[in-house]
Parts: structure tokens; C-alpha cells; sequence
């Protein structure tokens, strides 16, 4: 088992505290999903985990099985097994999904060896299948022109393909309709497992019905607040987040 | 002369490393009569010729650097530090590589010419510096009638075509870099297809400086006759110098009726390479002359491939990428000039600038009052890759009538911060991302390049992307 901690997070951007102490402990095995209202900080925290570029971490630390990943480019932590599914994906004009993804895997064999291409489009395949998508998806450019639901498709497709240890969902679930959300939630339960952790984060307690989660977390201004298993988000959903709401938030607003 | 040891540099660029030659003929630096009689008698020219150098020389001197509307760089070229003919003989270039002498061969072998001839090329040019060591064609593509040999050999053994079309395309004084190249050119080749031949694979020549502050200054004429077909490919590499090299070359092709040349440029000079070349092509009555350019490395280059549409229908096409590296220039561009009725243009340029690399492109469309039924179709795009990078248009279109349709489209984008990051967050590093994100810039003109230069465009633009993040 593989634990990523977070420990006690704080996270600027400009001299703006966004994230005020952050903890968690996701172990594979696990997923946990994430819940609060906007601008709690849910995107941040996770392109911090990738480590964006343009945040702070102030204190405290991202632990990758007990070692700091700080220090480490974005890309190194990717090929360590971090997945960002983004909540707003990029577009690479005239990069082809499958170029794209091909590139991806290369990037995680050893120099000196090429990935078999044959094998990696028999993998390619499946993974579309699963995901419902029509085969010529992969000569398409990389997010360009793609619907709401085709860019989280293709989110997962990634994911599928990449088979991180920590997968992190950033709001996966919006601007996807009923049908769509089940083939994408089938798509992540099918890379459940022993081997993997997933943070799955989302506004909309619709998307654990589908995607159930072992822990649940309400995130408001920069911090957890609460924790508790499945049943904390039928109350989030039933009750709004205004009674898990902190005080000293509360005294700032009024 | 040479040192008796070998001297080998190198660095991750392909060209760039130098194996030492002898040189027997050596027309010193500067240009004037004198070196022209020089090179003259080294190559055992007709008197036409001769005169044809001494008159382009006068033209040379007396026309002023374009700098009023060209890079000032220019003005950085010292012509009388320049060598302007080096070869290791006058004798004629070989027919296998075998008997091209081992200190030239280990060269065009390191650059992979022999192979790629073997694989997938009906015929080879090599020249090193200012002669062709080596030039080659497939058996059964000389039975067809069609010829492929050094333009030295060819106004000597066929003056008939020869003289025919050299010069007409592009007059000695169409501007100072051309006349330069006609007082003082060596090398380049010549190609005559026969009517309706079609040449199936296509013909390459390389080209190669070895020689410090040298100028190499080719000439090339293809001529495709009626319903001919011919694909010419260049490649060209040098040594990073710290000193200017220049490179000068006139290419001339002339498509006659029904016949088609697709001309295809890979270039990766080094940094320190002027590559001011003129390029045109003459298209007939239903022909076709497309040039396919890309330009990489050099310190500047000047290039802006034309085609003027002579005969009716007749269609040009010019496809270029470029790609500015730190500290280069890359000024580009096309020129379509409509002269018949119902003729097509297409224009498609892709650039991409890096660090403080500039890329400028310059168009000329013509399509006079008295025409009808042409169009032209103009596309540039320019891509910069970091805030230091620059990227200038200047189109100049001129559509009169009203038969006749033009449409221009031009952008600029960047690679943004976000795209990099997306790009990274799936394991690329950040060379790799860049590199892919250009590469995709340009994926629709480079799927119109054969697969081999397709590949080695790739690997190419991977090497600059390497050098120009982090
Ligand atoms: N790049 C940024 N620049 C400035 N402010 C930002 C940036 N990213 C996030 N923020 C701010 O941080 C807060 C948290 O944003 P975010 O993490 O996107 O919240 P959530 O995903 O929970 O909606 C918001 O107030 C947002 O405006
Ligand atoms: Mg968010």
C-alpha cells in the first residue's frame, strides 16, 4: 500500500492564503472524494499536488509514500503516478490523441527503449471501448473543438491509459448529462483497485451515487472542516454547506 | 594547409562537426575579376560564361544592400573576407561513392546521404563546398531520358537546354544576392525530364560547407518538359563557425506545359550562416511548380520562392515551415505572379519563433487588372514560444479585376503556460511538451512532406526545443 499526505498545506497565490492548513491521507486502495462550494480551493489543492507552477506552498508538506515531492517538476511527479483529470482540460492544436498519449507512455520507459506499437494501440482500443468512444476519437487533436463531455472522456481515456497510483478527478462530473456520467463513472470504477488511490473531487453529491467513495471530506475556505464515509454527502446534499460553514469564515463575512 | 591529424567537433547537432580536407583549388578571399578568371579556368569554361560572371559582378557592385527594407544583419557580411571557390579539383564528380575520396566521403556518410539513396532516392547530388564530390543517377531513371548532373558538367556538355533557360527565370540583376550568385556560382545541379516522363522517386541533392568563412554559391536549373513529373529534394548542413558564412544559391525551374515540379527544402544551417537565396519557378499552360520550404538554423535567411503563372491554369504553391531559433532570423515568404488567365496560387507559412528568434514573413501576390477567373489563397501563421520571441507580416497583395479572388488569413498564438503544464502533468518534461506543441503547429504542412523528411523535421525541431527551454 501507498499512502499520498498531505500535511498541514498552505498555499499562496500572490500574497492570498488559499489553501490554510490542509491534511489528508489517501491510501491506495481508497477513494476518497472532496466536497465544498466554490472557490473553497478543491482545484487548487489538486494542481498543487501536480505542482502547478503558479502556486506557493507556504507550509507543510505533499508526501508520495513518506517522501516530500515538493522539489519535484510536474512531470517527474506524473511519471511518479500523479493524474490530474483537469477540470478545465487544455487544447494542443494539431497534437493527436493518440500522438499525444504515445508520447505520454514513451516518456515513462527507460531511455534506449520504444514503446511497442502494436501493443499500445490494442491497449488504446480497449480503453476507448470502455469508454464508449468511436475509434477515429484518437486522430483527433488533443481537446480541440471537443464538447464538455468529450474533453472528460478523454480525461479518462488518459487516466486509463496512464494507470497512476494517485488519481486526482477534478470535477469530472460537470457538463456531463446522465449517460455520459455513467460511462464515465464506469470508466473510473473499472481502475478501482488495490493499486490505486483516487481524490475525487465534485460540487454535486450526484456523482457518488455512481462513483461510491470509502471517505468523504467537505472542504470550505482552504481546510477540511469534516470528514466522515458516504452518508456526509446525502447530508451535504440534503442540508447545503452552510452548517459546516466555520466561525471565523462566518466572522469575516458579516 | 590541413593538419595531418583529424579534427573532429561536435555537439548534438548533426552538421555540425568538420573533418579537415585539402583543398588544391583555392580562389582566395574577395571577389573581383581576378577570381572570376580564376574560377573560370579552374572549371575550363566557355567565354559566354565568363562574361556572363564579369557582367554579374558590375551589377553585383552596383546595387545596394536592401537594407531599407532588409535586416540590417546584412550589413555584417564582409565580402572581401569571403572565400569564394575551394574544391579538391576541377576533375568531374564521381558516380559511387567509392571513388570519392575518403576525407569528403566520411562526411556525406555521417550525414546519411549513401543510405538515403539507397532507400528511397532515384538520384544523388553531393557537393562539398564548391563542387559536387559525388552525383548519381538510378539506371533505369537515365534510360527514361532524364538528366541529372552537376550544372558545371551541364552548360558544358548540354548548352542546347542549357543556355535555353538559364537566367530567364531569375535575370543576373533580379537583386544583389543574384547577381552575386551569377558572378561567382559553382555547384548545383541540373535536371531535364523529357516529355511526359514522370519521375517516380524523387532526386536529391546535399549540400555542405566545410570551409570556414567560406561562400557557397549553387546553381540549380530544372527544366520539366511537356507532361513531365519531377520531385527534387535539398538538404543542406554546415559547422558552427564564429565567423559569417554565406550561402547564395539561384534555383530556376521551368514547368512547360502540363508538367510538374515539386521542389522540397529541408535546411538546418548552422548559426552562423547569411542564407540569402532567390528561388522561382515558371509555370506553363496547365502546369504545376510547388515548393515546399523549411527553414531551420541559420543566422539569417532571406528566401521568398515564387512562381509566375505564364501559361493558362497554371497553379503555384508555396508550402513553408520556419523556425527561429535564439539570436536568428528567419525572413520568408513567397511571391506568386498570375500572368494568364484562370491561374491558382496557394500560400500556406508556418512560423515559429524561439527565445529572441524572429521570424518575418513577406508576400507578394500579383494578379493584374486584365486577368480573369485567378485566385490566390493566402495562410501565415506564427507561433512564439517565449515573450522575448518576435514574429512580423508583411503581405502585399494586389488583386485587380473583377474576375479575380483572393483570400488572406493570418494568426498569432502562443504556446501558453497552462498547455505546457497540462502537457507536463502527463509525464512530458518540458522541452518534450514544447517540442510536441510546435511539432503539432505544423503537423498539416509536414504530413505533405515525404515520410523520410517528415521524420527528420520531427527530430529537427525536437533539437531546437531542446536547446530553448530551461
Ligand atoms: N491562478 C489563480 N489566480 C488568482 N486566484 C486564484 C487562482 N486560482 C485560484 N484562485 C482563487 O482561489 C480560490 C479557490 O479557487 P479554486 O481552487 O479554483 O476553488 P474551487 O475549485 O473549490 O472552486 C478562488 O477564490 C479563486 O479565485
Ligand atoms: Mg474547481
Amino acid at each position: 500500500m501507498k499512502h499520498l499526505k498531505i500535511d498541514n498545506l498552505h498555499v499562496s497565490i500572490g500574497d492570498r492564503e488559499i489553501l490554510r492548513g490542509l491534511s489528508l491521507d489517501l491510501p491506495t486502495g481508497q477513494v476518497h472524494a472532496i466536497m465544498g462550494p466554490n472557490g473553497s480551493g478543491k482545484s487548487t489543492l489538486a494542481k498543487v499536488i501536480a505542482g502547478h507552477p503558479d502556486y506557493t506552498v507556504t507550509s507543510g508538506d505533499i508526501l508520495f509514500d513518506g517522501e516530500s515531492i515538493l522539489v519535484m517538476e510536474p512531470d517527474a511527479r506524473a511519471r511518479q503516478g500523479i493524474f490530474l483529470a483537469f477540470q478545465y482540460p487544455s487544447e494542443i492544436p494539431g497534437v493527436t490523441i493518440a500522438n499525444f498519449l504515445r508520447a505520454a507512455l514513451q516518456a515513462r520507459l527507460p531511455e534506449g527503449e520504444e514503446l511497442e506499437a502494436t501493443e499500445y494501440y490494442a491497449k488504446l482500443y480497449e480503453k476507448m471501448d470502455l469508454l464508449e468512444m468511436p475509434r477515429n476519437f484518437t486522430s483527433r487533436a488533443v481537446n480541440e473543438g471537443f464538447s464538455g463531455g468529450e474533453k472528460k472522456r478523454c480525461e479518462i481515456l488518459q487516466m486509463a491509459m496512464l494507470q497512476p497510483t494517485f488519481a486526482l478527478l477534478d470535477e469530472t462530473d460537470s457538463g456531463l448529462d446522465i449517460d455520459a456520467l455513467k460511462i464515465v463513472s464506469h470508466g473510473v470504477n473499472s481502475l478501482r483497485g488495490p493499486e490505486t488511490g483516487m481524490l475525487v473531487i465534485t460540487h454535486y453529491q450526484r456523482l457518488l451515487n455512481y462513483i461510491v467513495p470509502d471517505f468523504v471530506h467537505v472542504m470550505i475556505n482552504g481546510r477540511i472542516v469534516e470528514s466522515g464515509t458516504k452518508e456526509l454527502a446525502l447530508k451535504l446534499e440534503a442540508e447545503g454547506y452552510d452548517w459546516a460553514t466555520e466561525p471565523e469564515a462566518e466572522a469575516v463575512g458579516a | 594547409m590541413s593538419n595531418t591529424q583529424t579534427q573532429l567537433d561536435i555537439d548534438r547537432e548533426k552538421g555540425n562537426f568538420r573533418y579537415d580536407v585539402d583543398y588544391e583549388f583555392d580562389a582566395g578571399t574577395g571577389l573581383n575579376e581576378k577570381t572570376i578568371d580564376y574560377i573560370c579556368d579552374v572549371k575550363g569554361e566557355p567565354d559566354w560564361i565568363r562574361q556572363f560572371r564579369k557582367d554579374a559582378l558590375k551589377k553585383f557592385l552596383e546595387k545596394p544592400m536592401p537594407t531599407h527594407w532588409a535586416s540590417h544583419d546584412l550589413e555584417n557580411i564582409i565580402f572581401d573576407k569571403i572565400r569564394y571557390y575551394l574544391s579538391q579539383g576541377g576533375q568531374k564528380p564521381k558516380k559511387t561513392w567509392d571513388e570519392v575520396p575518403e576525407d569528403v566521403k566520411r562526411t556525406f556518410e555521417r550525414l546519411g546521404i549513401p543510405e538515403q539513396e539507397r532507400k528511397f532516392l532515384a538520384g544523388v547530388e553531393a557537393q562539398f563546398d564548391s563542387e559536387a564530390a559525388y552525383s548519381n543517377i538510378k539506371e533505369a531513371v537515365g534510360k527514361q531520358g532524364v538528366i541529372f548532373m552537376g550544372s558545371t558538367d551541364a552548360l558544358k556538355e548540354r548548352p542546347e537546354i542549357f543556355r535555353k533557360w538559364f537566367g530567364k527565370v531569375i535575370p543576373t540583376g533580379d537583386n544583389k544576392f543574384s547577381a552575386l550568385n551569377s558572378a561567382a556560382f559553382s555547384g548545383g545541379s541540373f535536371i531535364y525530364v523529357p516529355p511526359g516522363v514522370k519521375v517516380s522517386h524523387p532526386l536529391q541533392a546535399y549540400f555542405r560547407i566545410n570551409a570556414e568563412n567560406f561562400g557557397q554559391f549553387e546553381r540549380t536549373l530544372i527544366i520539366a518538359d511537356e507532361g513531365a513529373e519531377v520531385t527534387y529534394m535539398e538538404g543542406c548542413t554546415a559547422p558552427k563557425f564564429d565567423t559569417a558564412t554565406l550561402h547564395s544559391a539561384v534555383v530556376e525551374l521551368v514547368a512547360l506545359k502540363g508538367a510538374k515540379i515539386q521542389y522540397i527544402t529541408v535546411q538546418n544551417w548552422s548559426n552562423n550562416v547569411f542564407n540569402l537565396v532567390t528561388k522561382r519557378g515558371l509555370a506553363m499552360e496547365d502546369a504545376e511548380v510547388k515548393w515546399i520550404d523549411c527553414n531551420i538554423g541559420s543566422r539569417l535567411t532571406m528566401k521568398y520562392p515564387g512562381v509566375v503563372m505564364k501559361g493558362r491554369r497554371a497553379r503555384g504553391e508555396v508550402i513553408s515551415i520556419a523556425l527561429a531559433g535564439d539570436g536568428q532570423h528567419q525572413d520568408t515568404g513567397a511571391k506568386m505572379v498570375h500572368a494568364a488567365d484562370e491561374t491558382t496560387s496557394n500560400i500556406v507559412s508556418k512560423s515559429i519563433s524561439v527565445g529572441t528568434g524572429r521570424a518575418t514573413y513577406r508576400g507578394l501576390v500579383n494578379i493584374p487588372r486584365h486577368l480573369k477567373g485567378c485566385k490566390n489563397n493566402t495562410e501565415c501563421d506564427a507561433l512564439l514560444i517565449n515573450t522575448s520571441s518576435r514574429t512580423d507580416t508583411y503581405p502585399a497583395i494586389t488583386v485587380r479585376g473583377t474576375g479575380n479572388a483572393c483570400q488572406h488569413e493570418a494568426s498569432v498564438s502562443q504556446v501558453s503556460s497552462e498547455q505546457i503544464f497540462y502537457m507536463q502533468q502527463r509525464g512530458l518534461t518540458e522541452a518534450q511538451a514544447m517540442s510536441l506543441s510546435v511539432n503539432g503547429f505544423v503537423n498539416d504542412l509536414v504530413r505533405q512532406f515525404p515520410m523520410e523528411y517528415s521524420v527528420e523535421l520531427k527530430r529537427l525541431i525536437d533539437l531546437e526545443m531542446e536547446g530553448s527551454v530551461g
